[in-house]
């Protein structure tokens, strides 16, 4: 170690695998639902270009993690994204292409993918 | 990228009750549902609890299994990992209310605790340096070397307030000054992790959890006075401890945080492991560093103080394992951060091992100041089966005891003086009215007459004779005079013993003799142990309305006391009964009473 911006380069790259370790209460939540109709309608895939997105991007402020059903089996996978202070947004029949630009259009720029919502989507 | 952390701890306590086997199963059953890139398993240190053992926690959702079994891994890797599904039958209790899941830190175990030293134990894999990094590790090493002039660090740590934590309380920046102020070809900085008391496991759990902050404070530390060279003296029963030692020295060295020219600074810094052998008084000051010099462990007198003439004859510092711990936290964060916690006199956190006759046994740390109270029916959760406080031992074989009168007592260094016992290592002790205290008293006597090193007369011969006098009052033998020359003697024993060990040994003794008296006393007058701990003064006896000659207690005695024919009352013969219990523990009518 010669300098202080290698120890902070470490630090850096380091702290993205720690995030998760610490209680957030303004992250924003991504679910992902992960019965077993999600699964069976491939939301492992969802919920994997979900982590690798928000990393890639340094999203520290974003935990992604699976919930139930929430009866929609029809629609799985099944994506909610809570953003605190906002009406929760659910996504239906994500995969994951999807997700990558729920990740980016939603989480990073804050305009919610309205296609792929459960409201727009079911017509 | 992980989507979720398990982690599990791998503490001592944990250990013991098999987390290695859960890593084990956690890995093998992740792999079986192709889940291993998803999911990191990260054994860490300990979170505290350890009365909840094998502890493992889940995050992003934070979830605190407690208790795991191999067999509830499957169920786990299952519900939660997969499905995402809390086990909720496994979390710990109290995170559970009224079927709500809540955070682990508004527990009444952790709501009122404030990690500093602890504060990596349970959050960071140990052996894997990157992850002290990331919570700021080295930083404040970075800091110093780069940004601050020995004179600031000392100035830094003397204005935080931080005292020793090992027990006796020094000022620690005033310690730095003292061997910063020599001048020497060599200077030496010690840190003693021989953690000898009974009951006491602070040290070995900042060391198992988080083993570069004490390196990082001891590199720290060597730059203040002027030393290129530590050493930690660690017990060698503390085998966990030094292998994660041994692997974050190696890790430190390798990337450049320990060596020649550390951050590109003319500053240079190693640390070598010594190991010792077991002996109570090496955690003397004196004694340790004779220790480390290869010789036999015994103290020296003081003055010289290690900081004029210490290791090899070279000034030292030396500190305790939980003192170097707080010591990045205050460089990073700042004098008056510290300062803002604890008390007037005492500063910041201590942490304590919580054990006997209490829910939560475990390690917390509680700013100084906090009330004895709030730690035994908070934090501890309250005395097991509805029992009564009957009073806290702390500072173990040097300490004394706190009674039900002072529970309200403020926990820092000059309130537990002023009731005669001392904060000591952190060592916290409950007891019920189970316990005796004139047995409590002679246990740690036994302590110590046992590790007395023999080099003075007060130390070795009048440990011994007290422990005798002792012996002869809770075997019903003594008499009033005994008590006062115990006094005396003790007395003589602290005034002229040659180390801290002799000097503080009589402690247990005049502090039971100043709260509990009227124990001491119906042990001699009464011929009665009011706990029913003291087995020379205790009877068993056989109540003839209950007892329905079932014979099961004359077969259980060892030594045939018990005679009686069935379905007839039985007897025990007072002369052949040795007093072993196992009777009480047989009978199932509750016939057989001791007093």
């Amino acid at each position: 170690m010669k300098t202080l911006a290698e120890l902070q380069a470490i630090r850096d790259k380091a702290r993205k695998e720690i995030n998760l370790r610490e209680e957030n209460p303004d992250a924003i939540r991504v679910m992902v639902g992960m019965a077993t109709c999600g699964i069976a309608a491939g939301a492992r895939p969802v919920l994997n270009a979900l982590v690798e997105e928000t990393g890639k991007r340094n999203l520290t402020n974003v935990t992604v993690t699976q919930t139930g059903c929430i009866g929609l089996c029809q629609n799985e996978p099944v994506v909610e994204v809570l953003v605190p202070g906002q009406d929760k947004v659910t996504y239906i029949n994500v995969d994951a292409e999807k997700a990558i630009r729920i990740v980016n259009d939603h989480i990073v720029n804050g305009n919610v993918v309205s296609e792929y919502t459960i409201g727009t989507a079911i017509k | 990228m992980f989507r979720s952390n398990v982690l599990i701890c791998g503490g001592t306590g944990c250990s013991s009750s098999k987390s290695g086997e859960l890593i084990a199963a956690m890995n093998e059953e992740l792999k079986k549902k192709g889940l291993e890139k998803e999911v990191n398993v990260v054994t860490t240190g300990c979170f505290g609890l350890c009365a909840l053992g094998p502890i493992m926690v889940v995050y992003p959702e934070g979830s605190f299994y407690s208790m795991v079994k191999v067999e509830d891994i499957p169920e786990i890797v299952e519900e939660h990992l997969l499905k995402g599904r809390i086990v909720k039958r496994l979390l710990y209790s109290e995170t559970v209310q009224e079927d709500v899941v809540q955070s682990l830190n508004k527990t009444a175990f952790y709501a009122k605790q404030k990690r500093i030293a602890l504060r990596n134990c349970g959050l960071i894999n140990p052996e894997i340096i990157e992850e002290y990094i990331a919570m700021d590790g080295y930083a404040a090493l970075g800091k110093v070397l780069t940004e601050m002039a020995p004179a600031d660090v000392i100035k830094c740590i003397s204005d935080s307030g931080l005292r020793g934590r090992g027990g006796g309380g020094f000022p620690t920046g005033t310690k730095w000054s003292f061997a910063a102020a020599q001048t020497a070809d060599q200077k030496y900085v010690c840190c003693n992790a021989d953690e000898g008391d009974p009951g006491a496991f602070m040290d070995r759990s900042v060391l198992e959890g988080d083993p570069h902050a004490v390196i990082e404070a001891m590199a720290i530390a060597g730059y203040t006075i002027g030393a290129n060279q530590g050493f930690i003296y660690v017990r060698a029963e503390y085998p966990i401890a030094i292998k994660r030692l041994q692997i974050a020295i190696g890790q430190a060295r390798e990337n450049g945080l320990l060596g020649n020219n550390i951050f590109g600074t003319d500053f240079s810094f190693d640390l070598e492991i010594r190991l010792g052998a077991g002996a109570f008084v090496c955690g003397e000051e004196t004694s340790l560093m004779t220790s480390i010099e290869g010789k036999r462990g015994e103290p020296r007198p003081r003055p010289p103080f290690p900081a004029v003439k210490g290791l090899f004859g070279k000034p030292t510092v030396l500190n305790n394992v939980e003192t170097y711990a707080n010591i990045p936290q205050i460089i990073l964060n700042g004098a008056e951060w510290f300062a803002s916690m604890g008390t007037p006199n005492a500063k910041g956190t201590k942490v304590f091992a919580l054990g006997g006759k209490i829910n939560n046994t475990g390690l917390v740390e509680i700013p100084m100041g906090t009330t004895l109270r709030e730690v035994v029916e908070e934090i501890g959760g309250g005395i097991p089966n509805g029992k009564k406080f009957k009073a806290a031992q702390t500072g173990g074989p040097s300490g004394g005891c706190i009674p039900a009168q002072h529970l309200d007592v403020s926990l820092d260094y000059d309130s537990l003086i002023a009731i005669g016992t001392m904060i000591g290592s952190g060592g916290l002790i409950i007891m019920d009215e189970d316990n005796c205290m004139v047995d409590i008293a002679k246990f740690f006597l036994e302590f110590t007459v046992d590790e007395s090193c023999g080099k003075c007369t007060p130390c070795r011969i009048g440990t011994k004779r007290l422990y005798e006098l002792l012996e002869k009052v809770t075997s019903g033998n003594g008499t009033m005079e005994d008590i006062d020359k115990m006094e005396e003697l003790c007395y003589y024993i602290k005034d002229n013993s040659l180390c801290g060990l002799g000097q503080t040994a009589p402690n247990p003794v005049l502090s039971t003799l100043r709260f509990f008296r009227d124990e001491y006393i119906a042990h001699v007058k009464d011929k009665k142990c009011p706990a029913g701990v003291c087995k020379g003064l205790l009877n068993y006896y056989i109540l003839p309305d209950k007892c329905k000659g079932c014979t099961a207690c004359a077969r259980k005695c060892p030594v045939g006391a018990i005679t009686g024919k069935v379905k007839e009352t039985h007897v025990i013969d007072k002369s052949k009964c040795i007093k072993c219990g196992a009777c009480v523990e047989t009978c199932k009518f509750d016939a057989i009473i001791k007093m």
